[in-house]
Formats: structure tokens, sequence, C-alpha cells
């Protein structure tokens, strides 16, 4: 059933394109919640085997090559479906005003939806590739054609370095293709034959990091972060909302799942270098976010600062540090999405400003109440403050990294205190600020919509319920992990 | 069904709903009936309560997150009880305090709501849990409600309160790496039974953690946002933080830092004890120099917290230590926190109660209140005196215990910290004397006395400071097998 959240999602794209002009977002919020349901209905299913990375759909497509349209689902596949459910669905809510073209906008957005449910769901590495690349062609539209403040420029980066990484990646799988092939696998491009197998050091030990380095990029790794904050600020507020919430788990799901699986010994040998860099993107992209006005930039910087902490997971090695990973990807999909829901949605329409100081003038607390309380619980989440899900990935990847790396967990620590300082400062700036109100307009700010609501709602209630009962998660997530390679030396 | 403890922990929680769907015309009464059926629970808590056994009681525990071996695990034993109670207690008198619209009543609740969690769940990650839940109202409420130097001090005590936070959860995440269990008792027992933690890891975890809680408590040098929040929030939640919230930093004291960290406190022992005499000290001092009245309240409450830390580092780095010795301090520690919640609550009402009349409250605004207002004044150096520690009152109890253990165990410290006592009474009869006598000053010519509604709090507040001053027996029943298990554990 949970392959459905492809081909609903890609039907629904096509049927948005073809469709009246003002048919076109119902259609669309009937797509998403379409890719939703599968996608719940997967999560909570009892016949998949969660511990298993188990085949659900073959088909051979290019047998010459070795190429099949294989699908499988593990805990981690389901877990990392559910939340691109959950953010296609609250980014097509929180796109509901859009009046420029919206059914190509809403065509490209499930473009991007349907292709991260393929990226997750792929056995196949050429397929795995082909959705991974395909996500990246119509968030260059989404950008540049409905973005915001220098949308080019922002768009073309943010192109130009998926296409480096992916060109890395793309790298990485001829060599694990080619090195199958050599030690006599009938199906190399086959994920659940190639784990067994074993390639030489050597080829490890380079193919490793290239392949890393590409999803890397992609993931927001720290030095290659710089697309995101650019990226995400020029981004439509659904634009945002994607790269945030799913397409930056699409880099740290390949590291896991291709990276990390396959060439185990050569991710032994440059983990270290890893945790380094994903210390340092902490630490760095927090302090960076300190010193911003505009509040997108704020949240793009913490988006890089949260992904620092999968990468420190990955690093670590340990069940509990992936596990933590795989629930920080998740965790920071809803918060991340709804940061930018609040500030690209809710605010920025209202004010014509992001910038903290001008909208300190607004008296948001009084004039968009429902935006502030959101905006405190968003903050408190993305804080981590426990009772919410960044609490419980946060833990689990301090946790599992100690063994190896306790100065950079004591480091780590600092970020986490950067984190909060700027978030504090990003919401008192703008909501809780006594400055006296210049703006007379300010206070007939129009109210919150309907579909802001929900939409805010649901990510609301999946950050908390994940942060009360984490183990909903983990009951998942873990017994895949115990699958991997990794641990089966 | 669930437990008492949880449906006590539940039933603030659903007032805070009830306050913010419900939108009720009257909050205030909405908010009071909330706790007073939370005020029954606790009630009937202590009526199950068997106080013949120091161990947690009442206990509930169901797997929460098994991937980190983390337990939905709560549970009450003499101190926790006794801190259910005092939460219970102050939190009414602080609504009954000031007139908060519905969102602050709200916030109220759910830091109220946080307090009962923090005092009893048992397991680390729970009680992090019920700790950090505070921060956020706290910080609102002083945000939102405060007074002048509202942002700044928010923003100080959110800041110095979360990166303690952070420190102490990274504390807690060594010790987990050494010892698989968030467990506090669980731990404890791990601490008695299996060789010591690396050195390293060691000082590492107690530094984390002692940091985080030293910030929250406050002790010197930590102290610094303490003076600027107190001043600034409004006058129920001042009453709030310092009776109930500054408790759960010393809670964790005594529940796992002391317990866990024996050698490491023993071996910084003159450093840690030089520290608590210096909060004694110094903020005696500072008190006497301010002249704002909420401002030296707060001074006071960072001064009379110094005692209860005074006795547990006396206790826990002397090198002999008999076992009458560490109970009579550690019961000291026990009343000094109950008693100071309720006093010093008292105090910030009392001070709410001139700034409502006279519309400030530094000392020059106000003169020979005694002609004007006796009764406020009466009932108002009552919890002076109490404050002070006066025999007969609440306050005194629990200092001469405190110094009765600490004096055997680090005589020299505790000879200077007396001083801190005699600074306190300084500062008490000053201010009596500038504002209850001299002339009426023109300003306050005007002051209502005490209202009839006031009376309502003010009298049963006080009836409370002289049954415990008078006959301290039920508070003794309470904690005192909890005491005794507790003195064990250390020595």
């Amino acid at each position: 059933m949970i392959a459905w959240t492809i081909y609903s999602t890609f039907v629904g794209a096509f049927a948005v394109l073809l469709a009246p002009r003002t048919w076109s977002r119902p259609l669309a919020l009937v797509a998403a919640f379409a890719g939703f349901f599968f996608s719940v209905e997967g999560f909570f299913s009892r016949t998949i085997d969660f511990a298993h990375f188990t085949t659900i759909v073959r088909l051979p497509w290019v047998p010459v090559l070795g190429m099949n349209y294989q699908l499988a689902v593990d805990g981690i596949s389901v877990t990392l479906c559910l939340v691109t459910g959950i953010t296609a669905v609250s980014s097509v809510l929180f796109s509901w005003d859009v009046q420029e073209r919206p059914n190509e906008f809403f065509f490209w957005l499930l473009l991007v939806v349907g292709g991260s449910y393929g990226v997750f769901l792929s056995a196949d590495l050429f397929l795995f590739f082909v959705f991974y690349e395909l996500v990246i062609i119509p968030k260059y539209f989404l950008i540049a054609t409905w973005g915001s403040t220098n949308r080019e420029y922002g768009a073309m980066k943010l192109t130009l370095y998926s296409f480096f990484g992916g060109a890395l990646v793309f790298i990485g799988i001829l060599a694990a293709y080619v090195g199958a092939q050599k030690a006599g696998s009938l199906s190399p491009l086959d994920l659940q034959q190639l784990v067994h197998l074993r390639f030489p050091v050597e080829l490890q030990n380079w193919a490793f990091p290239v392949l890393f380095l590409g999803f890397g990029v992609l993931a927001g790794m720290w030095p290659f972060h710089t697309w995101a904050p650019t990226g995400h600020v020029a981004a439509p507020t659904a634009g945002s909302m994607l790269l945030a919430g799913i397409v930056m788990k699409l880099g740290a799901y390949g590291a896991l799942r291709v990276a990390l699986n396959l060439f185990p010994q050569g991710f032994q040998m440059w983990r270290h270098w890893i945790a380094i860099l994903a210390v340092i993107g902490i630490v760095y992209a927090a302090a960076v976010a300190l010193r911003q006005r505009d509040l997108k930039f704020v949240i793009g910087y913490s988006s890089v600062s949260h992904m620092g902490f999968v990468l420190l997971g990955l690093a670590a090695a340990t069940g509990l540090g992936l596990g933590g990973a795989v629930f920080q990807m998740f965790s920071h999909g809803v918060i991340g999405a709804l940061l930018f829901a609040i500030v690209g949605r809710m605010i920025y329409p209202r004010t014509h400003t992001r910038d903290i100081y001008e909208l300190s003038k607004f008296n948001l607390k009084v004039a968009l109440p429902f935006a502030a309380v959101a905006f405190v619980i968003a903050s408190a989440a993305s804080m981590g403050i426990p009772g919410f899900s960044g609490f419980a990935a946060e833990i689990s990847i301090l946790i599992g990294t100690w063994t190896s790396y306790p100065v950079g967990v004591v480091i780590t620590g600092i970020g986490m205190a950067l984190v909060a300082a700027f978030t504090l400062r990003a919401l008192k700036g703008a909501f809780f600020s006594d400055q006296p109100q210049v703006e007379p307009a300010a206070a007939v700010l129009p109210p919150i919509t309907l579909p802001e609501k929900c939409g805010a709602i649901l990510l609301m209630g999946v950050t908390l319920c994940a942060g009360v009962y984490p183990q909903l998660l983990f009951d998942r997530i873990n017994p895949a992990l115990r699958d991997f390679r990794l641990f089966h030396p | 069904m669930a437990g008492l403890i949880t449906s006590l922990i539940l039933i603030p929680l659903v007032g805070a709903l009830a306050l913010w769907i419900g939108r009720p015309r009257n909050s205030r009464v909405v908010t009071l009936g909330f706790q007073a059926l939370a005020i029954l629970y606790v009630l009937l808590i202590w009526q199950r309560f068997d106080s013949t056994s120091g161990l947690p009681q009442l206990v509930e525990q169901y797997s929460w997150i098994p991937a980190l071996k983390a337990d939905y695990f709560v549970g009450a034993d003499g101190l926790s009880l006794l801190l259910l109670l005092l939460t219970s207690l102050v939190f009414p008198f602080a609504i009954l305090a000031q007139r908060g619209s519905r969102g602050l009543n709200a916030l109220m609740l759910v830091m109220q709501a946080a307090l009962y969690g923090t005092f009893t769940a048992q397991s680390f990650v729970l009680w992090f849990v019920f700790y950090e839940m505070s921060l956020i109202p706290a910080f609102l409420l002083i945000r939102l409600w405060g007074g002048e130097k509202r942002d700044r001090a928010s923003t100080k005590f959110f800041v110095y309160t979360f990166f303690g936070s952070v420190a102490m959860l990274l504390g807690f995440v060594a010790l987990y790496v050494e010892r698989h269990t968030f467990d506090f008792r669980l731990l404890v027992l791990l601490h008695q039974t299996m060789p010591p933690l690396s050195p390293v890891v060691g000082w590492l975890a107690f530094a984390g953690i002692f940091l985080g809680l030293a910030i929250k408590v406050p002790l010197f040098p930590f102290h610094t946002w303490l003076p600027d929040a107190y001043e600034t929030a409004p006058v129920g939640v001042s009453m709030v933080l310092t009776g109930a919230l500054s408790k759960m930093g010393l809670y964790g004291f005594v529940r796992f830092l002391v317990p866990l960290f024996p050698e490491q406190i023993r071996i910084a022992g003159p450093w840690l004890l030089t520290l608590a005499v210096c909060s004694i000290i110094l903020a005696s001092l500072a008190a006497w120099a301010q002249k704002d009245l909420k401002r030296m309240v707060a001074y006071l409450s960072i001064n009379h917290l110094g005692y209860c830390l005074l006795a547990l580092f006396a206790i826990t780095a002397a090198a002999d230590r008999r076992l009458g010795d560490m109970q009579a301090a550690l019961s000291g520690v026990f009343f000094q926190i109950f008693n100071h919640g309720i006093t010093a609550a008292a105090l910030f009402y009392y001070v709410g109660l001139l700034e409502e009349r006279r519309g400030a409250r530094g000392f020059d605004n106000f003169g020979g209140l005694m002609q004007r207002t006796p009764l406020l004044c009466g009932w108002m150096s009552v919890a002076m005196f109490s404050s002070l520690g006066l025999p007969g009152l609440n306050g005194f109890i629990g200092e001469v215990l405190i110094f009765k253990g600490s004096f055997a165990t680090a005589a020299s410290f505790t000879a200077v910290a007396v001083f801190g006592l005699l600074f306190t009474a300084i500062v008490f009869l000053q201010a009596m004397q500038s504002l209850f006598s001299g002339p009426l000053a023109a300003s306050c010519s005007t002051l209502p006395d005490l209202l009839r509604r006031e009376k309502f709090v003010v009298v049963p507040v006080t009836v409370l400071m002289l049954v415990v001053g008078i006959a301290p027996e039920f508070l003794f029943k309470m904690v005192s097998e909890t005491v005794t298990h507790m003195a064990r554990v250390l020595s």
C-alpha cells in the first residue's frame, strides 16, 4: 500500500496541471492527503516488517544493465514517508492563497513530494538516483517563479549545488555498481543484495567520502551549506517548508541508506571528519543565526544547525546515535516546516517585512495572537525543550555520540545554548517587543485564515506527540537500524 | 486509571486547558477551583502516605522510551510530599495576590503542574521534562506581565537557566553512558555498589549538573539573574518563583547531586562551602544596601537558600560524620525549604500590597505607616520576624537545625555564616524603622489598611507560620524517615 504514496502524488500532480484553475487547490490538497493517508497507513501497518528492508514491488526495467523498478520499505522509510506526508499536506494548506499560475505551482510542489516518497522507498540504486534528481528541477521552478527575495540567485545557487552533489553521488553509485559487477554480483544495483557484498577496502576508502559528500551537500553539511539559507529565503513559503522538511532529509537519508550501508569500512575511516564537520556546522550556523535580522535567514541557519545534529548522530555509529539522527530528520522536518510556515505565510504577507526590528513595531502578540502562540511552541520545540520532538532526538544523539566524541558533545552543548539564544532573540524581537507602535495600520492585520490554522495545528500536534511519546518512532526506527551492515561487521 | 500522583500533575494542566479553551469570564475563580482540587489530592496523598518508610511511595512506573531506558516513573517520599504541600499552598496564595488575566492564570497553572512533576519524578528524563516545562511559562510571565525592566530581566533569566539546563543535560548524558540508567535511586545504588566513575567523567558530570542546579537555586556567583527577575515579575509570579521554583534547584541537590557525587563534593568541599558562605553573607549585605523593597526581599531569598546549601555541603564534605549531625542538618534543610517558601512568598505578598496602595516600593516612598495602617504593619512584621528566624515562628527551627548540623562538621564556615543572621536582622529592623515608624509621610496619609479579602489571605498564612513554629511535629513526622534514609545513604 505504501507504494501508492508515490503513485497518488504523481497522478495528483498531473491532474492538477490539467485541471481548471479553480480546481487546482482542492485537487492538490486531495493528492497531498492521499499521500499522507498512505504514509500513515504504512506507519501504523501491522503487515510491514519494520526490522528489514523488505521488497514490496519489483519489476524489470532495463534487465541488461540490471536495473529494476524496485521498492522496499522498513521502519526508517515509513518514518520519513510520514514526515513527507505531513509536510506535503501542511505546505499545500499554507499555499492556499497562491494566485499566480496555481496549477503549475501545485504541479511542481507535488513533483517534489512524489520524488521524495520515491527516494525514501527505492531499493534500486539507479531508481534511487532518478528520484533523487527528479526533485531538483521542480525546486528550481518553484523558487525562480514564485520565490521572493533574490529568487533567481537563490534558485540558481541551490540548483547548482544540488547538481554538484548529485554528480558526486552518481560517481559513488557508479563505483558501487562497477565494484559489484567485478565481485560477480548478478544484481549490481539492488540495495538489498549490495549490502551483503564486501567491497574492497581501497574502493570503500575513496568511494565513501565522494558519496557522503554528495549527500552531505543536500543535507546542509558545513561548509557546503551555503545554498540552504539563501535557498530557504528565496523560496516561496511552501518551497521553504519542503526544502527544510523533506529535501534536506533526502541527503541525510541517502547518506544513511546508501553511503553508510554500502561502505561501512570507508565510513569507519572517515567518520571522525564527519563528526568534526557536524559539530562545526552546529555551532557555526547557530552563531551566524544570532546575527541575522531577517527572520527567514535565522530559520534557514537554524536548519543547518539542526541538520548538523543529524550528521553528528550518523558519525556516532551507535544504535542510539543513528536512531537519534533519523528521529531528528523527522523532528526537524516538522519543526522547520512550522517555523517557515509561520514566518513566510502568517507574518510576511501581512506585514511585508521579515526584519526583526521592523516586526517589533507591529506588536504581533496582540495583532496575531495565534501566530505568536504557534511561534512560541515552534521555538520551544526548536530549542530542544523536553516534551517536544527535538529533545528526544537530541538526547539520544548526545548519548550515542558521547562514547566516541565526548569533546564534540560538550561543544555541541554550546551550540544548543546558542540555538536557544537566537531563537529567543527572534521570538522576543518579532513577537514580544515593547517598542511603541508606530505603524497605525498594524492594528488591522488580516486575521489568520482557517487553512493556516489547520496546517499549523497539524504540525504542532505532531511535534508534541512525537515529543511526549517518542517510542512510537523509535519502535520503527531502531529495529530497522539493527539490521544495518554497520552493526554486523 | 491514573494514580494519585499522575492525577495531581494533570489537574492544573486540565485547568490551564479549560482556561484556554473555555475562556471563562472569571478566570481567577476557575483557577482557584482547580487549585483547591489539587490541595485535596495532596491531602489524599498525605493520608495514604506511610511515614514509617523513607522510600518513594504511591509509585507509578510505566515504560515510556525504552530506547533510552527512560520510564514514566513517579513516586513521593517525605521530601516530595513536603514540596507538593508547599507548591499547593504557595500557588493559590499567589493567584489571590494579583488580578491576573486569563493568560497569566493559565501559565501559572502550567507552572504548577511542572512543579508537581519535578518533585515527584524518579527518573531523570521525566524530571527534566517537568523541570524545563516551567521555563517557558516563567519566561512569558515575566516578559509579558513584568514591570519596567522586564525585557532584560526575562532574557537574562531564560538564558542563564537554559545554559544551566544544557550543562545539566550533558552531565547526565555522561553519567548515563557509564551507568546505563536514568533512575535516580538506581543511580545512587550503582554508585555505592559499582566501581567509581573515571575521574574525567565523574568531574564532567558533576560540573555540568552542579552548574545547572547552582544557577537555578541560585548560588553565588550564579545569582545575578535573580534580583532582576524577582523585582520585575508581577507579585504573584515573584511569590511562585521564590516560594516554589527556587526549590527545584535545591530538590535536585538533595535528590541526586549530593548522593551521586560525594567524592567530588568532598574534594571541592572548601570551595563549595566558601561559595555558600558568600551567598549568605554577600546577599544579606546586598539586601542591606537596597533602596527597593522587592529587590531587598529578592536578595534575602538568596541568603536563605544559601543556608540550605551550606548544610548540604557541610555534611557531605566533612571527614568524620555522625549520623545525628547529618540528620539534624538534613531535617534543617527540609524545614528551611518549606519555611522559606511560605515566608518569602508572604513577604512578596506584603510588598505587593504596599506597592498596590502607594504605586511605588522604594523605602523613601513610605514612612510612619504604623499610624495609618497598623494592621498591615503588624501582620507584615510577623512575616519579617519569621524570615529573620525568631523563635516561635517557622523560620527558627530550620535555621537552628542547619547550624547545629553544619557546626559539627564545618565549624569555621558555619561561624562566618552566622553573621548572615545578624545582617538579616539589621536589614529587617532597618526596613521596619523606615517603613513603619517615624512621622507619617504625606504621600501615605490616605493609604487604606488591610481589606477584608486581604485578611482572608493574611490570617491563614500567619497561622501556618505560628503552627509550624510552635508545633512542627507534623512536618517532622512526614520527613523523619526520609531524612534517616538519606543520611544513611550519605554515610
